[in-house]
């Protein structure tokens, strides 16, 4: 049984259609790359998936596990393994980002049926995590986010991914605003949670990230669609020729 | 007293509780404070009770306080050791605990006081020795413009009398306890503190405010607190009465050369609650810190006063008042900043920052700042909003359920006010009780778990 099974799946936004009937399989151990030009969808997909609410599925279903993945609440689906990792993560400024994380790891855990940690368990498994995203202990008490640099920011996504382990990673751009040596930490941070059981799917505009990410498969999405897929050679044509071609493909 | 003229059917009462207490009052046989509480007594029988057509009083209707026949408590009332217990504030210096007013010298403890520091009741103090304290009894708060002040004024009894001596560090702090014990009849209190702490001293002081059983009551307090020349104060005032309580206090504080004071208020209980501070920055170089939270539920109504008087040159004053609102309640944030002509170099700031929870809950916020001086620094802000949804997506999508996640996200809120708190005591039991709020009312709920709610009703629907 695949991990994350889309189908046909339309969905609107303030009556607007921005999907328009995707299909997607993704099984465990694989990493998919979605592509696609500003305003695609790529990021309305990414969402849909973590149960934003204000999106309107018009038409389809998502299968996640063999379970619906769309009549689940977003704190449901992140309980059953689903993250993502956002495009603009949000400041929450008064809460310590280590009290978030162990929060949010309790919460999973007792879903879970498992025990909850405390500070004393959760501090040294935190750190160690911290320390393979190069992170500064400090950020540990700071505020969620607040202040945090671009980087920071990405970096502290990644973070959370690693602490949270799920089965179903979603990276919503998680390169923009990157240099190239924080790129190349959040890729190997990225990489290290690589694991037969746990399928990724990064989306991006641009094909950089992938040199340090690569995937297994590469999706182009055009206007709500998913216009082509390909190995991880169709992201260096892409990044050779832009989207124009895809595009001039799919109308023709 | 041929000045004193009942203008209003509601004012017969206080006279006949005026004429009462002033038989047996403490420190009558002392012409100044009979003259001050008879002063008193006539501009609040001149003024009465305010109206919503009063500036200060516009988006508060004390109609309900004016019209119930208050008495003052009877003179004996019994609490255990063991009603009080559960207030108590572990780690303190000393605790004194009023009942009704009333020091019970039972239920407190000033054993551990170091030297140079006294705390006790203050109807002691006029009895023991009263000349000193005409130097600062009823010279701070103006009794001849607030009508509670005066009110408090007149039925001066008891209250906590504090002294820092000159040069004394008191770490721990001096917890004060006012406990209503309300009866069948609706009861009136005026607790009077007078705080005052000599040049380079430091200390905390805490007023805490509970009810014991049901019942309609009017706590009326007033603290005058007087900091000398480059003192370090903090203080606290925790409100925690139940709905059906009336409360009003007034702290105003003496701020001399470069005194540091911390104003902390947190209103979590009673129904009509209205809390005034009004710091003067009399001597050059000092400076205030205004920091407050009120959470509202159910029909609560919290009107927060705030009067910075700058007075010398080189002072600051940061106010920072933070309020969350749900289900019927109402807040006021009422910021009025005077910067007087000879206090250049001022730099006051001032942030009101609400969330509203509900559809019904109702904020009124307005600045007033009145600047004579012309090289000054004030700014002013404040915000209105509800807790944001995208806040609420992320700690959602890291799984966390929406009621812990909204109670975490009010939480910070609260945390902006309660990190300008030193860690310790009494920090930690104001985290608590916050805490305790957001677990017991489940905030944002449609239904507010707030049983007293229907009975508060009555103070919003008359007038």
């Amino acid at each position: 049984m695949a991990l994350l099974e889309i189908r046909n799946l339309h969905v609107k936004v303030e009556n607007h259609e921005i999907l328009k009937g995707i299909d997607l399989t993704i099984n465990a151990g694989e990493v998919h790359s979605i592509m696609g030009p500003n305003g695609s969808g790529k990021s309305t997909l990414a969402q849909v998936l973590a149960r934003r609410e204000n999106f309107q599925v018009t038409q389809g279903e998502v299968l996640y596990d063999g379970k619906d993945l769309l009549a689940m609440k977003p704190e449901e689906a992140a309980c059953e393994g689903v993250f993502l990792a956002f495009q603009y993560p949000v400041e929450i400024p008064g809460i310590s980002n280590a009290y978030f994380l162990r929060s949010a790891l309790n919460a999973v855990r007792k879903y879970r049926g498992e025990d909850e940690l405390d500070a004393m368990d959760f501090i040294p498994m935190f750190k160690k995590k911290m320390k393979l995203l190069d992170m500064d202990d400090k950020l540990m008490n700071r505020s969620v986010n607040e202040g945090f640099s671009g980087g920071e920011k990405k970096r502290n996504e990644i973070l959370q991914m690693a602490v949270l382990e799920p089965k179903l990673a979603i990276l919503d751009e998680t390169d923009s605003g990157l240099d190239i040596d924080a790129l190349k930490i959040v890729a190997n941070g990225v990489n290290a949670l690589r694991s037969p059981e746990r399928a990724m799917v990064v989306v991006t505009h641009y094909q950089r990230l992938l040199n340090y990410i690569v995937p297994d498969y590469v999706h182009v999405l055009v206007d709500g669609r998913i216009v082509k897929s390909g190995g991880k050679e169709l992201a260096l044509k892409l990044e050779d020729k832009g989207y124009s071609w895809v595009e001039a493909e799919a109308t023709a | 007293m041929s000045n004193v003229a009942t203008t209003s059917r509601e004012l017969g009462n206080y006279l006949e509780a005026f004429t009462e207490f002033a038989k047996r009052a403490p420190g009558q046989n002392q012409g100044w404070l009979r003259k001050l509480r008879e002063d008193a007594f006539a501009y609040f029988c001149e003024v009465g009770f305010p109206t919503t057509h009063d500036e200060d009083w516009r988006f508060t209707n004390v109609s309900a306080i004016a019209q119930t026949a208050f008495r003052l408590p009877p003179e004996a009332v019994n609490v255990s050791a063991e009603q009080v217990e559960p207030f108590r504030l572990g780690g303190a210096a000393c605790e004194l605990v009023f009942v009704n007013g009333r020091f019970d010298p039972k239920l407190s403890s000033v054993n551990s006081l170091p030297k140079g520091v006294s705390a006790g009741s203050l109807a002691e103090e006029i009895r023991r020795d009263p000349k000193p304290l005409e130097r600062y009894l009823g010279q701070y708060l103006n009794t001849q413009r607030d009508v509670f002040c005066a009110l408090n004024t007149a039925f001066l009894e008891d209250g906590a009398y504090v002294h820092i001596g000159r040069g004394t560090v008191l770490e721990a702090p001096i917890y004060l306890l006012f406990v209503t014990t309300a009866g069948e009849a609706p009861v009136m209190t005026h607790p009077r503190n007078l705080i005052i702490a000599e040049e380079d001293s430091q200390a905390t002081v805490v007023e805490d405010y509970v009810s014991l059983g049901a019942g309609v009551a009017f706590s009326n307090a007033a603290t005058e607190l007087v900091a000398g020349e480059h003192t370090v104060l903090s203080h606290y005032l925790i409100e925690r009465e139940h709905t059906d309580a009336y409360n009003v206090s007034t702290l105003r504080l003496q701020q001399g050369r470069s005194a540091s004071v911390a104003s902390h208020s947190v209103l979590l209980g009673g129904g009509l609650v209205r809390n005034n501070v009004h710091p003067v920055l009399a001597g050059e170089g000092a400076d205030c810190l205004i920091n407050g939270l009120f959470i509202g539920n159910g029909h609560q109504h919290m009107d927060n006063y705030m009067l910075v008087e700058h007075a010398s040159p080189h002072c600051a004053s940061r106010q920072f008042y933070n309020g969350i609102l749900d289900g019927h309640s109402r807040g006021v944030f009422h910021g009025r900043i005077i910067v007087h002509k000879e206090a250049q170099k001022t730099d006051a700031k001032q942030t009101n920052r609400n969330l509203l929870l509900s559809d019904d809950a109702q904020i009124d916020t307005k600045p007033q700042l009145e600047i004579y001086a012309d090289d000054v620094k004030c700014t002013h802000g404040a915000t209105i909003g509800q807790i944001e949804e995208d806040e609420l997506f992320y700690l959602r999508s890291r799984g966390i359920d929406e009621p812990a996640a909204r109670r975490l996200l009010l939480y910070a809120f609260a945390s902006e006010c309660l990190e300008r708190m030193k860690p310790g005591p009494v920090r930690a039991r104001i985290e608590e009780l916050v805490n305790e709020w957001l677990f017991h009312t489940e905030p944002g709920s449609p239904e507010p778990g707030n049983a007293a709610q229907e009975r508060a009703l009555h103070w919003e629907e008359v007038g």
